[in-house]
C-alpha cells in the first residue's frame, strides 16, 4: 500500500484534470476532422491527403467572413457550406473519374490537391498568421487556472454535429443511402441507389466537417497555410488507431489519443508529446492492425 | 510424326517397380475448418506417380480449398499429407515447391514486364542453390537452355523474346503452365488451366497437357468435362468437402450419385 | 425456336462478348426475355451464366454487342438507372446489406421517386405476407439471418423496385430442401404477377418446372435452346452440357 499511496500523492492532480480537459477539447476536435476522413476511405477507399488543407480553407474563409460581418457563428455555417460544395466540386472533377483505378492514382491526386489548397491560402492571405476572435470570452477558474468556457464549447459542439450526423446516418433517407454504399457499392447501384453522388455528396460532407473544425479551432491558434498539416497527420493516426471506415472507433481513438498527448505533456515538451501518438500507431500496426477499437476480425 | 491420339483417349498412367503404381501424395483425414464452416471434410486421397488425375465437383465443394493444402498456402486443421511418404503438412509454400509440387493458379500469375522466356528462366532459377549476384544472367547458359525447353514444350518458343503481356490469353495460361514446369516438380498442380478459353485454345492445352504427362503426375481441377474426360484417367468427385467418388471416366459418368449431384436431381 | 417477338420482348441480349481482363468469358451470347416470361438459363460452373446476368445488369461492360430492354438500347448504362427502369439483380451469393436491418434492406429498394408512403406500405406488406420469417426479423441486422432467410430477403428486396424482370442467379444453391420449394414457390408468385424472371440455375428440375423457355450455355455461349415442355431431367442434351 505504502509505494501506491506514495506514487497518488506525488502525481500532479491539477495538471492532470486540466490536462484531462484540454484532451478532451482536441479530442472532440480531432474527431470531427477525423470522421470526415474515415467516412471519406470508408465508402469510397480513398485516402484524402488533402483532408487538412479543407480544414485550413475553412479556417481562412471563417477569417474572411468574420472580418466581414464580425459574425462567428454566420462564420462556421458558411464556411462549412462553401467548404463542402468545393469539396463536391473537386470530387466531381479530379477524383470521380479516377474511381477503380489503382488507389495510388487517388493518393496522388488528393496530395496534389493538398499542394494547391497550400500554395493558395500563401499567396493569398501571406505568410502572416491570421486570428479569428473568439465568440464566448468568459472563463472560469479550474484551481490556478482560468479556463476558457470557448474550450468547452467547442467540445460540445464538435460532439454536436458529430452526433447530429450519426443520426442522420441511422435514421435519415439517405442514410441508409450511404450506409448501404459502404458496405457494398456494386449492390447498392444494383438497388438503384446513385452512387457516384453518393460519394460525391459524402466527400462534400467530410470536406463541411473538416472545414467547421477549422473554424472551431481557429481562436485557439493563429490561422495559416500550414496548420492543416499537424492535424491531418493525426487524424491519419486516428483512422488507423480507430479502424479505417469506423465512425464509433474514430471517436474514440480521438479521444484517447489526445488525452494520451495531453498527459504526456504535463511531463515533456507539448512538441514532444507527439512521440506518443506515433507510439500508439506503431503498436497498434503491429498486433491490432484492424484498429484497436474494432472487434477482433474472426 | 505420328498422329497425336484423338482428344478423347485418355493418358495411361506410368507403372512403378512390380507393375503397380506407387502412391506419389496421399492424403490422411485431411480436414479444414474456416470456424464453423467445414470446407474439407476428412479427405483421404491418394495419387500414384505418372497418373493423371481429374478433380471436379459443384461449387464450394472444397477443390481449391484442397489445392490451397496441398501447395501449402493453407494449413489444415488435422490430418497429414504424405509426399513420398514424407510428411510435408503445413510446410510454407516455399518449401512446398521445393519437394516437388507445383501449382498453376485459376487467375494468370505470370510477370507481364518480362519476357516470356525470363518468365520461365525465373522460375528454372528456383532450382538453382548458390547465389552469385556477380555474374550476368546470359552467363548461366545451362538455365537458359532449361527454360528453351520447357518453352518447346508448351508451343511457346516462337514467342520466347515476346513480352508475357503481348500474349494472348491462351498463350498466357501456356506459359503458366510452363512456369510450373521450369520447377522440374514430380507433382503438377493444374487449376482450371481452360478457364476463359476459346473451344481451338482449350484444344490446344488440352494436347499440351497430354504432352508432359508423359513423365510428370497431374492433379488438374476442371469443370470443363471435355477436357476432364480426355485427360484423366481417374477422376474424384469432391462434395460438400467430402470426397464422393472416384474411379474411371466411365464409373463416374454411370454413377447415379455424381449424376444426382450435377443434376440436382 | 423463332426470334424475338419485338413488342413482347423485354430484355433482349445480342451477340455479347465480355472479357475480365484477357480472359473471354463470353463468346457470342444472344438470347431474350419476353414480358412475363421465366425462362431458365442453364449449363455447369464457370460457362458464363452469372457474367451474363451481370452484363444485362450494367455490372459489366461488354465489348462487343447490344443489350435491349422494351426495345431501346441500355448497353454500358450503369446499374443505378437500370434498376430504376425496370431490372432487378439477386447475386449469387444474396449480397444483402450485413449492417442494415431487414427492413432497412427493403427500404434500398422502396426510396424511389414517385413512390408514395401508402405505396411504400403496400410493398412491405405484401411481402411480409409472402416471406412472414422476414416480418418477425424485421428489425433485425441482415448478416444475423440464415442462409436461406438472407436469400428470401434478396429476393424481396429486389420485388420493392416494382421491377418488370428479375435477374435471379442460383436462388437454390446451398439450400435445403424446404427452403428450395419455397423459392418455387416465389418465382410462381411473382410468375403470376406478371414479372418476368431470367433464372440462372444448376438445378436441372426446378428450372424445367419453373420455366417457359431454356436456354443451354457452354464456355461462354448459348448452344441449346427449347421449351421447356421439350425436355425432361434425363435427356442427352442435359446429360451433354450439365452432367458428368
Amino acid at each position: 500500500m505504502e509505494p501506491i499511496s506514495a506514487i497518488l500523492h506525488a502525481l500532479p492532480w491539477d495538471q492532470i484534470l486540466i490536462q484531462t480537459l484540454n484532451g478532451i477539447v482536441t479530442g472532440m476536435i480531432l474527431a470531427l476532422v477525423a470522421s470526415g476522413l474515415t467516412l471519406i476511405f470508408g465508402i469510397m477507399d480513398v485516402v484524402n491527403f488533402a483532408h487538412g488543407e479543407l480544414f485550413m480553407l475553412g479556417a481562412y474563409i471563417g477569417v474572411v467572413v468574420m472580418a466581414t460581418s464580425g459574425s462567428f457563428w454566420l462564420a462556421l455555417v458558411l464556411s462549412t457550406l462553401v467548404v463542402a460544395i468545393i469539396g463536391a466540386a473537386l470530387q466531381i472533377t479530379t477524383l470521380r473519374p479516377l474511381l477503380g483505378r489503382d488507389p495510388l492514382t487517388t493518393i496522388l491526386a488528393t496530395f496534389g490537391i493538398s499542394l494547391v489548397l497550400q500554395n493558395y491560402a500563401l499567396w493569398q492571405f501571406g505568410p502572416v498568421a491570421r486570428k479569428i476572435q473568439e465568440p464566448i470570452t468568459g472563463r472560469f477558474s479550474l484551481f490556478y487556472l482560468e479556463y476558457p468556457w470557448y474550450r468547452i464549447v467547442i467540445a460540445v459542439l464538435s460532439g454536436a454535429i458529430i452526433g447530429g450526423f450519426w443520426l442522420f446516418l441511422k435514421y435519415g433517407t439517405y442514410g441508409i443511402w450511404i450506409r448501404a454504399t459502404t458496405q457494398d457499392r456494386v449492390m447498392a447501384q444494383a438497388m438503384g441507389i446513385p452512387v457516384p453522388w453518393v460519394h460525391t455528396a459524402v466527400f462534400a460532407i467530410g470536406a463541411g466537417m473538416a472545414a467547421a473544425s477549422g473554424v472551431l479551432f481557429g481562436p485557439l491558434v493563429g490561422v495559416n497555410h500550414a496548420m492543416g498539416i499537424d492535424w491531418v497527420l493525426r487524424a491519419f493516426i486516428v483512422v488507423v488507431v480507430g479502424g479505417m471506415g469506423n465512425l464509433g472507433g474514430s471517436i474514440a481513438a480521438s479521444i484517447f489519443i489526445s488525452l494520451l498527448e495531453a498527459y504526456a505533456s504535463i511531463w515533456v515538451d507539448p512538441a514532444q508529446a507527439v512521440i506518443v501518438s506515433f507510439v500508439v500507431l506503431i503498436l497498434t500496426l503491429l498486433f491490432r492492425p484492424t484498429g484497436l477499437f474494432v472487434p477482433t476480425p474472426k | 510424326m505420328a498422329l497425336a491420339p484423338p482428344i478423347d483417349a485418355p493418358v495411361p498412367a506410368v507403372a512403378g517397380r512390380e507393375g503397380a503404381p506407387a502412391a506419389l501424395l496421399r492424403t490422411q483425414g485431411l480436414t479444414v475448418r474456416f470456424g464453423g464452416l467445414t470446407a474439407l471434410d476428412n479427405v483421404d486421397f491418394e495419387i500414384a506417380r505418372g497418373e493423371v488425375r481429374a478433380i471436379i465437383g459443384p461449387n464450394g465443394a472444397g477443390k481449391s480449398t484442397f489445392f490451397n493444402c496441398l501447395t501449402g498456402v493453407l494449413r489444415p486443421s488435422a490430418g497429414r499429407i504424405l509426399l513420398n511418404e514424407e510428411n510435408i503438412t503445413g510446410l510454407p509454400p516455399n518449401r512446398i515447391s521445393q519437394k516437388g509440387i507445383a501449382r498453376s493458379y485459376q487467375v494468370t500469375n505470370i510477370l507481364p514486364n518480362a519476357t516470356t522466356l525470363e518468365n520461365v528462366r525465373v522460375a528454372a532459377q528456383s532450382r538453382r542453390h548458390g547465389w552469385s549476384m556477380l555474374r550476368h544472367h546470359g552467363a548461366y547458359r545451362d538455365l537458359i537452355e532449361e527454360a528453351d525447353a520447357v518453352l518447346q514444350s508448351v508451343g511457346l518458343r516462337g514467342k520466347a523474346d515476346e513480352l508475357a503481356a503481348n500474349l494472348s490469353h491462351g498463350e498466357q495460361r501456356n506459359l503458366e503452365i510452363g512456369i510450373a514446369l521450369a520447377t522440374q516438380p514430380r507433382l503438377l498442380c493444374l487449376d482450371e488451366p481452360t478457364a476463359g478459353m476459346s473451344a481451338a485454345e482449350t484444344h490446344d492445352t488440352v494436347a499440351l497437357v497430354r504432352r508432359i504427362a508423359e513423365d510428370l503426375t497431374i492433379l488438374i481441377v476442371e469443370h470443363d468435362m471435355q477436357v476432364v474426360m480426355g485427360l484423366a484417367r481417374r477422376i474424384t468427385v469432391f462434395h460438400y468437402g467430402r470426397v464422393l467418388a472416384e474411379g474411371s471416366p466411365a464409373d463416374i459418368q454411370q454413377n447415379p450419385r455424381v449424376q444426382e449431384v450435377y443434376l440436382k436431381t | 425456336m423463332t426470334g424475338a417477338d419485338a413488342s413482347s420482348t423485354l430484355v433482349e441480349v445480342e451477340d455479347i462478348h465480355t472479357y475480365y481482363g484477357k480472359s473471354h468469358v463470353l463468346h457470342g451470347v444472344s438470347l431474350w426475355v419476353g414480358r412475363g416470361e421465366v425462362v431458365g438459363l442453364l449449363g455447369r460452373n464457370g460457362v458464363g451464366k452469372s457474367t451474363t446476368l451481370k452484363t444485362i445488369m450494367g455490372l459489366v461492360r461488354p465489348s462487343r454487342g447490344r443489350v435491349r430492354f422494351e426495345g431501346g438500347p441500355i448497353t454500358g448504362m450503369p446499374a443505378h438507372r437500370l434498376a430504376r427502369i425496370g431490372i432487378a439483380y439477386v447475386p449469387e451469393d444474396r449480397r444483402i446489406f450485413r449492417l442494415l436491418t431487414v427492413m432497412e434492406n427493403l427500404r434500398t429498394g422502396l426510396d424511389r421517386r414517385g413512390v408514395s408512403e401508402a405505396r411504400k406500405h403496400e410493398l412491405t406488406d405484401k411481402v411480409f405476407a409472402y416471406f412472414p420469417v422476414l416480418a418477425e426479423r424485421r428489425g433485425q441486422p441482415g448478416g444475423t439471418l440464415s442462409g436461406g432467410e438472407q436469400q428470401m430477403l434478396a429476393i424481396a428486396r429486389a420485388m420493392m423496385l416494382e421491377p418488370k424482370i428479375i435477374l435471379l442467379d442460383e436462388p437454390t444453391e446451398g439450400l435445403m430442401p424446404r427452403m428450395v420449394s419455397q423459392i418455387r414457390d416465389i418465382i410462381e408468385v411473382l410468375h403470376r404477377e406478371g414479372v418476368a424472371i431470367l433464372l440462372v440455375e444448376q438445378n436441372v428440375p426446378l428450372t424445367l418446372q419453373a420455366s417457359q423457355r431454356i436456354y443451354i450455355m457452354e464456355k461462354g455461349s448459348v448452344r441449346h435452346h427449347c421449351a421447356a415442355s421439350e425436355l425432361r431431367v434425363d435427356d442427352t442434351v442435359i446429360h451433354q452440357y450439365l452432367g458428368v
